[in-house]
């Protein structure tokens, strides 16, 4: 024979009045704290490895026809730097522009857009996922990022390019002049079939709201990943020391680094 | 009846007055409800956020910007301003809950409510935190009890309605609309509203809204490229993954309330302690 006793009740009433009460009170408290953001961290990793163990390195995004491509593909991040250097490249049509690849690389490059478009190119149809939720579909050419890197000679102990952008961002809380955009990925993602330099979009020499005269295209992680303006590519074996030390201007704010979800 | 339709049919015990506590929630059943209550909890709130950053919904593979077929927004309204919910073309006034709602105090725009959104404030990287730590120990948890639930036949004795309840369909609704719930032998087992229910949240809608949350990534849509054929294009799953998480909703407000109808402390301890009083047989002459 079971009884059920008063206090019991008692117990149930109050351990819910007061979970009531401490999630209303805690909950961007707890958001907050540095257990959350280590929890954060953990399940960002997690991702990347889960993603790593389903994906094949090789595995392509999908692909679309013609006919997919976005009436109007949407720009947003920075889509008119008002950097002087960059508005006068904008001027003369991006003739002294120059991609450097640095850093751990046996030869350093310099190369002009003449240089980029004289190697072998991808086109691909892809769709491009905002962080934010909406897609568009565009068509992309460039030259694949793998075959840069093969130029430059990646040294062993590189793990992950840092890309250097014309763009500088807002940031009302800096005191020394707005920050300059970065972005980083890994080497696996760099080697990707589909991961391309991109100087044309739907056809014609990529515009300035798309990130003239370069940009990255990685087609299987949202947009944020995808550097636009890019100006040089280091290859690093951490980006601990670079910006705020979390791996690209969004990532700083608040971006999962691993963005493949 | 046969005790092998009743739910947990091994313990029972008998109560002064006659009343009778059988043993209704298995340990697994009771844990991994409660932990569900929190993931969806969590799931909900930050995939509101989440919504908040893009608040429209469109079908097929890309966006329509100019004019989405659903929109939650703000604009003004005879000199006024007003928060709205557009769907294909026709405007509602939502002001004060959704589009412009208070945030500190002060009215602003967004499209769930910050009481409604986790962080409260507007934070797309911790919303997204948020709904993917909820997201593993919900798939997780949904795995124990899925696996529980086929070893022990969980599934077959409580999910699906037996021939005999099939053809008393109409009068099992007829009773559940005037909040008639069994009492004693009857309430042993699941009624067929509840089996079909159950059924449909556990296999239909919690696997759909699964997959259409995956459609979304754009890495999974490489390794799975079928679940973009699945559900017609990455705008339609996020549409879906939407309309299934408001329909989950739908479901938690009728089940909380039928709990509240039906014996609010009989049906906590039952899925707390496993423990539920099935009463007595009704006396018909009563």
């Amino acid at each position: 024979m079971r009884k059920i006793n008063s206090t019991r009740r008692g117990i149930l009433a109050r351990g819910a009045a007061f979970i009531g009460a401490a999630a209303l009170a805690g909950c961007d408290k707890v958001i907050n704290s540095d257990q959350a953001a280590s929890a954060f961290k953990g399940v960002d990793a997690l991702n990347r490895k889960a993603q790593q163990a389903i994906l094949q390195a090789q595995q392509l995004a999908p692909e679309y026809t013609e006919a997919d491509i976005s009436p109007k593909f949407y720009a947003n991040g920075s889509t008119d730097p008002d950097d002087p250097a960059y508005k006068a490249m904008v001027a003369d049509g991006f003739k002294d522009y120059r991609l450097q690849v640095t850093g751990m690389v046996d030869t350093p490059l310099s190369l002009s857009l003449a240089d980029l478009r004289a190697m072998p190119a991808r086109t691909q149809i892809t769709r491009h996922d905002c962080v934010e939720g909406w897609s568009c579909i565009g068509k992309w050419t460039g030259v694949p990022l793998s075959l840069v890197l093969d130029k430059a000679g990646v040294k062993p102990t590189a793990k992950y390019l840092v890309f250097q952008c014309f763009d500088t961002m807002d940031d009302p809380s800096s005191m020394s002049g707005p920050p300059p955009f970065y972005g980083s990925i890994d080497l696996l993602g760099a080697h990707h079939p589909q991961t391309i330099l991109a100087y044309d979009m739907n056809g014609k020499a990529l515009e300035v709201p798309f990130g003239a005269p370069l940009r990255l295209r990685l087609e299987r992680q949202l947009g944020y990943k995808m550097t636009k303006y890019i100006k040089e590519i280091q290859l690093v074996d951490s980006y601990a020391e670079i910006g705020q030390g979390k791996g690209g201007y969004w990532e700083d704010n608040g971006y999962q680094w691993y963005a493949g979800i | 009846m046969s005790h092998a339709e009743a739910l947990q049919p091994t313990s029972e015990a008998a109560r002064p007055g006659g009343d009778t506590l059988v043993k209704r929630h298995s340990a697994i059943v009771r844990l991994t409800h409660w932990i569900n209550v929190l993931c969806l909890t969590m799931l909900l709130m930050s995939g509101l956020q989440i919504f908040n950053a893009h608040p429209s919904l469109d079908f097929g593979k890309i966006s329509n910007f100019v004019d989405p077929p659903i929109a939650i927004g703000a604009d003004e309204a005879n000199g006024a301003p007003r928060g709205f919910v557009s769907l294909w073309g026709h405007k509602f006034n939502t002001t004060g809950v959704l589009g412009l709602s208070s945030l500190d105090g002060k009215p602003t725009e967004r499209a769930f409510p910050a009481w409604l959104t986790l962080p409260s404030y507007q934070d797309l990287g911790t919303g997204r935190a948020i709904h993917f730590v909820f997201a593993w120990l919900f798939v997780l948890n949904g795995l124990i009890y899925l696996i529980y639930g086929f070893a022990t036949r969980h599934f077959r004795r409580d999910f699906i309605p037996t021939g005999e309840q099939m053809r008393h369909f109409g009068g099992a609704i007829r009773d559940h609309i005037r909040l008639r719930f069994p009492k004693g032998e009857e309430a042993r087992r699941y009624n067929a509203i509840q089996k079909l229910t159950y059924f449909l949240v556990v296999f239909v809608m919690l696997p759909l809204l699964v997959l259409a949350g995956w459609t979304m990534s754009p890495g999974l849509d490489a390794a799975f490229p079928q679940l973009l054929d699945l559900f017609g294009g990455r705008q339609t799953a996020r549409s879906v993954h939407f309309f299934a998480a408001f329909g989950l909703v739908l479901f938690v407000i009728v089940h909380v309330a039928l709990v509240l109808l039906s014996g609010v402390f009989n049906n906590m301890r039952s899925m707390i302690t496993g423990w539920y009083d099935i009463g007595r047989e009704p006396d018909s002459h009563a």
